[in-house]
């Protein structure tokens, strides 16, 4: 059985980073983009943890960077969620294609 | 040495009224009652003073002179300024403030309930002290500034009903008429001053006296100098100004156009007296002004119906007559004339005014037989009439037979004084009849008729008595009386003559005696004879159109002349100032057309440059978050490419 090292993680990240992307730009509903974007956050999320765990083993400092992003990406949904529910009352839905007063 | 003390503060007589006027202007002019209280109270001071004095020079004739130095330029001028005091001022003085004093008085009532009360005392209060400080000055110049003071104050009196358009006329045609005079009195001073470098009398006189002024040079002077006398006195030519002066309050007319400032010229004369005798001929030409105006005044009065200018033209006739004693060197008559017209001529306006304040006319046509109604006003009015018609033994007998007497020598004066009496006579007596005899005219205002109050009646009597007695100074056996005091310098007496007495009475009394056969008997009807002699009735109505020619002659031409330059103002003046606000329109246009044009075309072609670049690419910017994010993307992604 083969060894799990570095590189299995960051191709990991890797995958779910692109998937957190090709979220982000193709999905028509806000939620889903949101949803995408916590992909991006956790891919960044296992590469901190993976690098601290092989390239600094002696220190937690990607640990608690990890955690610090996991606090601010809490923030940040309970923020995006409220921005959508502003726009579901005003839109009376939450595509994004519909969002596009912000132009001009 | 006598004692001067009374004459070196004669400078107080003035200065009363002065402060008064102040007070009443600055202070009181809300209390009608205490600013004329205050003004009667200080014309009172100054009457007493004056008559203080005047005993004072009587135990001392001496001529007293107190000056202070007032301009000094050095060599080049000159001017000490200072009060003298003589007989001539005494006299003066006493004129000068009894008549004030009744008239004060008397306005109490007759001005009662006027708006302008206060400032009408304080007018008065102006006028008497400059008339004081007039007969007071010892040299020209002060002697100048107060009768400008003086034609000031009478400006302001004549026009002070202004509402009324013609009192406010009146007041001008006074003002710049008099004006004319006074330029002569000026161009008179200057002379005198360029021939002997000195204004004051003492320096005149001086000069006059020790023959280093005379000639030609001091006769033109002195017809200069009388120039002013012309103007202030209403002598012919300029006597125009006068009668059209009883627009003014009737005390006024009382005080400033009878009995005191119009005899400011023929003070002038009689102060200059020096100067008369040495220029004989400027005395003759003096003269015959004198009897020219008197005449012509006299004949005039004998037609008017207005009680006021009657008056008003018997003054005029009087100041003549005084003036024409001066120049043939009855200084002595003119003098006592002068004292004694002002009395009972003062007595005879205040006495018109209580008629006119009991009737509200003017017009004698519209009253009669007002003796009934008004006792105290018609037995004062009658002592005046027979003062002025020179009935023995009042003060217009005296006075009137000096001039008379003056006249001696001088054929033609005589006789023509002698006419002007009988006028006078006339005239009198015809006004008195008509108003205060026959019956009433107009029964309306006759019912409303009532005397006077006693406030107005007491000052008529006052003068009634001075209008007797006043006279009687003259009498030939008190010798050189009257002149031993006002010419103590100069005792120039024409003696009593009593012929020429006996001749002038009787003249006086035919006068009286026509006058009473047309007015009061109806022996004579007067409508008839002015209608058998239209030319001549016409003629004294018009008042010889002495008014019309100046109209005619000086009037029109000078409206005239104005409409000219008014034409050349409107036209070419204007039409330069017009053709330069146009000038300026049209480069005002060009210049806003280029700034339209170039300077915004340059603004608003930046901005609509700016507006199109941004309306090109303002398309990059869709508003689509995933299209930022994706450009975001593709960018890191061909940057890692290219790497």
């Amino acid at each position: 059985m083969m060894e799990i090292g570095l590189s299995h993680y960051l191709t990991l990240a890797a995958v779910v980073f692109c998937v957190g992307v090709y979220g982000m730009l193709t999905r028509r509903n806000a939620i889903g983009v949101l949803m995408s974007v916590e992909l991006m956050f956790n891919a960044v999320n296992v590469t901190l943890v993976a690098f601290a765990r092989y390239v600094t083993p002696a220190t937690v400092t990607g640990q608690v960077v990890a955690i610090f992003t996991i606090a601010v990406a809490a923030a940040e949904a309970t923020v995006a969620l409220a921005i959508v529910l502003l726009i579901y009352q005003h839109h009376r839905g939450i595509n994004v294609d519909q969002v596009n007063f912000m132009k001009w | 040495m006598a004692d001067t003390t009374m004459q070196s503060h004669a400078w107080l007589i003035p200065v009363f009224p002065l402060v008064s006027m102040a007070a009443i202007m600055l202070f009181t002019h809300r209390r009608r009652a205490l600013s004329a209280g205050l003004s009667i109270a200080a014309v009172s001071l100054s009457f007493l003073y004056a008559w203080a004095m005047a005993f004072a020079v009587w135990g001392n004739p001496e001529a007293q002179r107190f000056s202070l130095e007032w301009l000094d330029l050095g060599a080049s001028m000159h001017l000490p300024m200072g009060i003298l005091v003589d007989g001539l001022t005494a006299m003066m003085l006493i004129v000068v403030t009894t008549v004030a004093l009744m008239v004060h008085i008397y306005s109490l009532g007759y001005m009662h309930g006027d708006t302008r009360y206060s400032r009408y005392y304080a007018y008065l209060s102006l006028f008497t002290m400059a008339m004081l400080t007039l007969v007071l000055a010892d040299n020209f110049v002060l002697m100048f500034v107060a009768w400008e003071l003086v034609g000031l104050a009478s400006y302001l009196l004549i026009g002070f009903w202004f509402e009324k358009q013609s009192a406010s006329d009146a007041g001008k045609k006074a003002f710049i008429t008099t004006r004319l005079g006074d330029l002569g009195f000026i161009i008179g001073m200057l002379m005198l001053y360029a021939g002997c470098g000195s204004l004051t009398f003492e320096g005149v006189f001086g000069a006059v006296k020790s023959g280093a002024l005379g000639g030609a040079m001091l006769t033109t002077a002195a017809i200069f100098l009388f120039g002013g006398a012309i103007g202030k006195s209403a002598q012919f030519p300029l006597h125009v100004w006068l009668p059209d002066a009883m627009e003014g309050p009737t005390p006024v007319s009382a005080l400033i156009h009878a009995a005191t400032m119009v005899v400011a010229g023929v003070y002038l004369v009689a102060r200059s007296l020096t100067i008369f005798i040495s220029a004989e001929t400027a005395g003759m030409f003096v003269a015959w002004i004198g009897i020219i105006t008197s005449l012509m005044a006299a004949s005039i009065g004998l037609v008017q119906n207005d009680i006021k200018r009657v008056l008003a033209y018997s003054t005029v006739s009087q100041l003549g007559y005084m003036i024409m004693a001066l120049g043939l060197q009855g200084f002595t008559a003119g003098t006592f004339h002068l004292m004694t017209h002002a009395f009972f001529k003062s007595l005879l306006f205040l006495g018109a005014g209580s008629v006119i304040h009991a009737v509200h006319t003017n017009d004698i046509r519209e009253m009669g037989g007002l003796h009934s109604k008004m006792k105290t006003t018609s037995v004062t009015f009658l002592i005046a009439a027979l003062a002025i018609a020179g009935i023995f033994p009042l003060s217009g007998f005296w006075s009137k037979d000096e001039i008379v007497a003056a006249t001696l020598g001088h054929p033609a004066f005589t006789v023509l004084s002698l006419i002007v009496a009988f006028m006078t006579a006339f005239y009198m007596f015809r006004l008195y009849f008509l108003t205060f005899t026959g019956t009433p005219r107009d029964q309306h205002k006759f019912d409303h008729a009532h005397e006077s109050p006693k406030v107005m009646t007491y000052p008529l009597i006052f003068l009634a008595f001075l209008s007797v007695v006043s006279g009687w100074i003259g009498l030939p056996w008190l010798h050189h009386g009257f002149s031993a005091v006002v010419f103590h310098e100069e005792p120039h007496h024409a003696e009593f003559h009593y012929g020429l007495a006996a001749i002038s009475l009787l003249v006086g009394l035919s006068g009286m005696a026509l006058a009473y056969l047309m007015y009061y008997r109806r022996r004579i009807n007067p409508d008839r004879l002015a209608a058998s002699l239209p030319g001549i009735y016409n003629t004294l109505l018009n008042k010889y159109y002495v008014d019309d020619a100046y109209t005619l002659l000086f009037i029109q031409p000078y409206y005239a002349v104005c409409r000219g330059w008014f034409w050349f103002d409107q036209h070419i003046i204007d039409g330069v100032v017009n053709a330069a606000g146009r000038f300026g329109i049209l480069w005002g246009k060009s210049q806003r057309w280029f700034d339209e044009t170039f300077v915004d075309g340059a603004v608003n072609g930046v901005g609509w440059l700016t507006r199109g670049f941004g309306g090109t690419v303002r398309y990059l910017q869709t508003g689509s978050l995933q299209n930022y994010a994706f450009v975001v993307f593709a960018a890191l992604v061909i940057l890692w490419i290219l790497q």
